[in-house]
């Protein structure tokens, strides 16, 4: 191989869980049908959110632009089907903070009409970077790993630093979840095709697919695919299954055996990480002229009756999915959105699948644990910290409020991996903690910022008020200056007419 | 359908507080055993009182704080400090002396100082360390071990129990009559007395290492110790730092001057070495927390129990060193922070 290879660094801490994942990996992908409504929230993105410029009862089509781009980061929304245009008012989504966003609803007419077709299209390699780069942002693509971050934005940000190679991350490490799992094995294709249009759009030479080893199906498939295309850039690599090596600085570490450096970004350290299934959509849109209407997802748990990965569109409402899935088992207590370690635990099956959805999670509840007892500081969080902090310290310095300690301790570089909470004894709820001191770091930043602005604000006016009064005192003194000159005849005579004055 | 609103992650925790401290407990059985066959019933009377004034101690304290006093009961850690105490004390102890080493455990060193996680001391050692005080003769009065060829006097169960309730032995039998020096006690006063470490140890309480029934103790602590490190209920650096600290000087002092010194294999076996190595000081909450902070931690508390045997006035200082090192944690844990990944150097912390 002609690749130059990098040392596989290792990761800190993490855990070897129970994987769950060959439930919902027994079957195909099943397509869900078109439902009846649609409902596409307008941020299903990190950043702003879009505008919608459809109007209630306009006609619209599949793949057809229903809301636009809006500021400096964002993306734009299509339709996932054809239908009619009911409704843009707030709807129930999976959020962790706030429950209703606004959302553009679709009755949808089931006859699925696309408005755009593969014809005609330019070659990527036609393209130069920059308007490919043009391309990915119209189609809606943004990074399908769970980040949501817009793709074509994270590709400009790249573009600007020196970068040596491209990731796919295939690690998916979060027990229950599949979908990546799946995805490379039935379109191997597809993510190696949208690899190739990432190596041309970024100029790279090299790309290293990875993938965890408890996936050896989807290591054939894409092993047979590249042995089909002899593309010599893209390199398949195996990484170890230990949760979370699948977050973007965990794999950049793992590969590269580099610290993506705090608060900067895998480009720092020259490498940039795509989510397959975004290299994928990215191949769908390019290639086929196919925006992100859709998405494959894991429906499991044990309170679904049958558990499976499906392909759906963007907006059909998880009870619509879990219909399909055989609907839910007595067990259905919990259901999550995402991951069982990360996701977002929602009350209602109204919340609509959306571009972050790569997991449909129904439990239930955890087996009664005993309360909460105090930190005995054995130090198992520590030892299974990805990031190497000390969350035993951390939460001292949460439950103090002790903001410097907290940033000195690495509060804000925690990941909220789960991993401390997991392996606790005293069932302290740590990750869920950080969040809220993070929550409240950033508060006290605010109020840090405001209290400054608010002191400028003070320093100007008194540096005013100040100015003023010295002209005020400059001008009398030369009043009393004029009028000293003047001699007391003039001063009398002043008088005079002030008396004057007030006899009128 | 409604769902349940929780926070992530989902998945039930792996581990639990009081399934630790039962494991240690277990862990501390088979050593229970042979103390009581080389010692007597006694240590199972004291275990008793221990039990018993610690757990009163802690359902007292808790009300007092205005807490449920099953939620601290629950966790069987205050049974965790009883018995080490228990482990502590000579096997003919009178209950009175107990009594007060557990009190102060658990009142002064535990609650006092906000409970479980917030104590600063290892209570147990705490405990100990005032009734090492307060009652010096009690603390001295070791039997010898039940060994066919060493001269001891076998007292029978209610003998014992007689005496751990009254403080009065049988007629006609003395303390002298049934107490034995230590192998430590012989060890160090014979040192000091100028006799050579090779004659010290054709005392017939002398084993193959340390002292004959102590070093079978000390066995047994061990294979507890391996079963704990195994359950990933201790980790490593703790046991590995306090045999580094006290073996190695040990080492060297016996290389230099073999006649004056006691040999490293003594001082693993004599005394409390391996209860503290793999019992006492990974006690988590009063030690370091950080894996080189815990080597750091073990290795203080080896050379201190060398220290303290070497040129102290005590036989064994495996409270006193553990006591020692509990003060030096915050500075342990302050300079041996890990390198947060992502971050340059450990100064770079902004």
């Amino acid at each position: 191989m002609s690749a130059p290879t990098y040392d596989l660094g290792k990761l800190h801490g993490g855990l070897r869980l129970q994987a769950h994942k060959k439930i919902s990996t027994a079957k195909p992908i099943r397509h869900i049908p078109v439902p009846r409504q649609l409902i596409l929230p307008i941020t299903q993105h990190a950043g702003d959110p879009a505008q919608p410029i459809v109007s209630i009862g306009e006609r619209v089509f599949k793949g057809q632009l229903i809301a636009e781009q809006e500021g400096s980061l964002g993306a734009p929304v299509h339709a996932s089907s054809s239908g009619r245009v009911v409704a843009i008012e707030p709807w129930p989504v999976s959020r962790r903070y706030g429950d209703n966003a606004p959302c553009i609803v679709i009755e949808c007419d089931g006859k699925d009409e696309a408005i755009g077709t593969a014809d005609n299209l330019p070659g990527y390699e036609t393209l130069a970077p920059r308007d490919l780069l043009s391309r990915i942002l119209q189609g809606g693509i943004v990074g399908l790993g769970g980040a949501v971050f817009p793709t074509a934005q994270k590709l400009m940000q790249a573009m600007s630093c020196e970068l040596e190679f491209l990731i796919l991350n295939g690690v998916e490490c979060e027990p229950y979840i599949s979908c990546d799992d799946v995805l490379m094995r039935e379109y191997a294709h597809e993510v190696i095709a949208g690899a190739q249009i990432l190596l041309h759009a970024l100029d790279l030479d090299l790309c290293y697919v990875v993938i965890e080893s408890d996936k050896p199906v989807a290591i054939r498939r894409l092993g047979e695919v590249l042995a089909q295309l002899d593309d010599a850039r893209i390199v398949l690599k195996q990484v170890p299954t230990i949760y979370p090596s699948g977050g973007e600085d965990q794999l950049v570490q793992l590969v590269t055996n580099r610290e993506v450096p705090s608060g900067g970004l895998p480009t720092d350290v020259g490498c940039l990480v795509q989510n397959v299934g975004t290299a994928a959509a990215i191949h769908n849109w390019i290639n086929n002229n196919q925006p992100l209407v859709s998405r494959i997802t894991t429906v499991t748990g044990d309170g679904v009756a049958r558990p499976m990965n499906v392909e759906a569109r963007l907006g059909t409402t998880i009870a619509d999915i879990i219909e399909v899935a055989g609907g839910y088992t007595d067990r259905a207590e919990q259901l999550i959105i995402g991951g069982p370690m990360t996701g977002k635990s929602v009350t209602s099956d109204r919340v609509p699948l959306v571009k972050a959805t790569n997991c449909i999670l129904v439990i239930s509840k955890s087996p009664s644990v005993s309360a909460e007892l105090p930190c005995i500081r054995c130090g198992d969080c520590a030892a299974v910290c990805p990031i190497q902090l000390l969350p035993q310290q951390l939460f001292w310095y949460a439950c103090a409020d002790d903001e410097a300690k907290m940033r000195s301790y690495g509060l804000t570089d925690c990941i909220e991996c789960g991993c401390c909470d997991l392996v606790c004894p005293s069932h302290i709820p740590l990750t869920a903690d950080f969040r809220t001191a993070k929550a409240r770091i950033r508060e006290l930043a605010d109020e840090k910022a405001r209290a400054a602005r608010a002191r400028l604000r003070f320093e100007a006016r008194n540096e005013r008020l100040e100015m003023e009064q010295t002209l005020r005192d400059e001008e009398l003194a030369q009043q009393k200056e004029s009028a000293r000159k003047a001699g007391p005849d003039a001063i009398a005579e002043i008088l005079k007419r002030k008396q004057e004055q007030d006899e009128d | 359908m409604d769902f349940v609103r929780r926070e992530a992650p989902y998945l039930a925790p792996k581990a639990d507080v009081a399934s630790m401290m039962l494991q240690v407990l277990v862990a501390l059985i088979p050593a229970a055993l042979a103390h009581v066959w080389y010692f007597g019933p006694g240590f199972l009377f004291n275990l008793i009182v221990a039990s018993i004034v610690c757990v009163g101690a802690e359902a007292l304290m808790m009300r007092a704080r205005g807490r449920d006093p099953e939620i601290a009961l629950a966790d069987f850690s205050v049974l965790v400090t009883a018995a080490l105490l228990a482990f502590a004390l000579p096997s003919l102890t009178p209950w009175w002396v107990t009594a007060t080493g557990s009190l102060f455990a658990v009142v002064v060193a535990k609650h006092l100082y906000g409970g479980l996680g917030f104590n600063v001391f290892n209570p147990a050692m705490a405990g100990y360390v005032v009734i090492l005080v307060a009652f010096p003769m009690d603390m001295n009065l070791w039997v010898a071990p039940r060994m066919g060829d060493i001269d001891y006097i076998d007292l029978t169960v209610l003998q014992t129990l007689n005496y751990t309730l009254t403080g009065s032995l049988p007629e006609a039998l003395t303390f002298d009559a049934l107490s034995r020096a230590t192998p430590l006690d012989a060890m160090q006063s014979g040192l000091r007395n100028m006799r050579t470490y090779a004659e010290i140890r054709t005392n017939p309480m002398m084993g193959d290492f340390g002292g004959r029934g102590w070093e079978w103790i000390g066995n047994l602590f061990a294979f507890g110790g391996f079963w704990l490190l195994i359950k990933k209920i201790i980790r490593w650096q703790i046991p590995a730092g306090v045999f580094a600290g006290l073996l190695i000087p040990a080492g060297l002092m016996y290389i230099i001057a073999p006649g004056s010194n006691a040999s490293p294999g003594f001082h693993l076996f004599s005394g409390a070495t391996i209860l503290c190595a793999f019992f006492i000081a990974t006690d988590p909450v009063s030690a370091a927390t950080s894996p080189k902070g815990r080597f750091i931690y073990g290795c203080g508390i080896g050379f201190l129990i060398f220290a303290i045997r070497k040129w102290g006035s005590y036989a064994d200082g495996v409270a006193f060193a553990v006591l020692m090192m509990n003060m030096a944690t915050p500075a342990i844990d302050y300079i041996t922070r890990p390198h947060i990944v992502g971050h340059l150097t450990r100064g770079d912390r902004s």
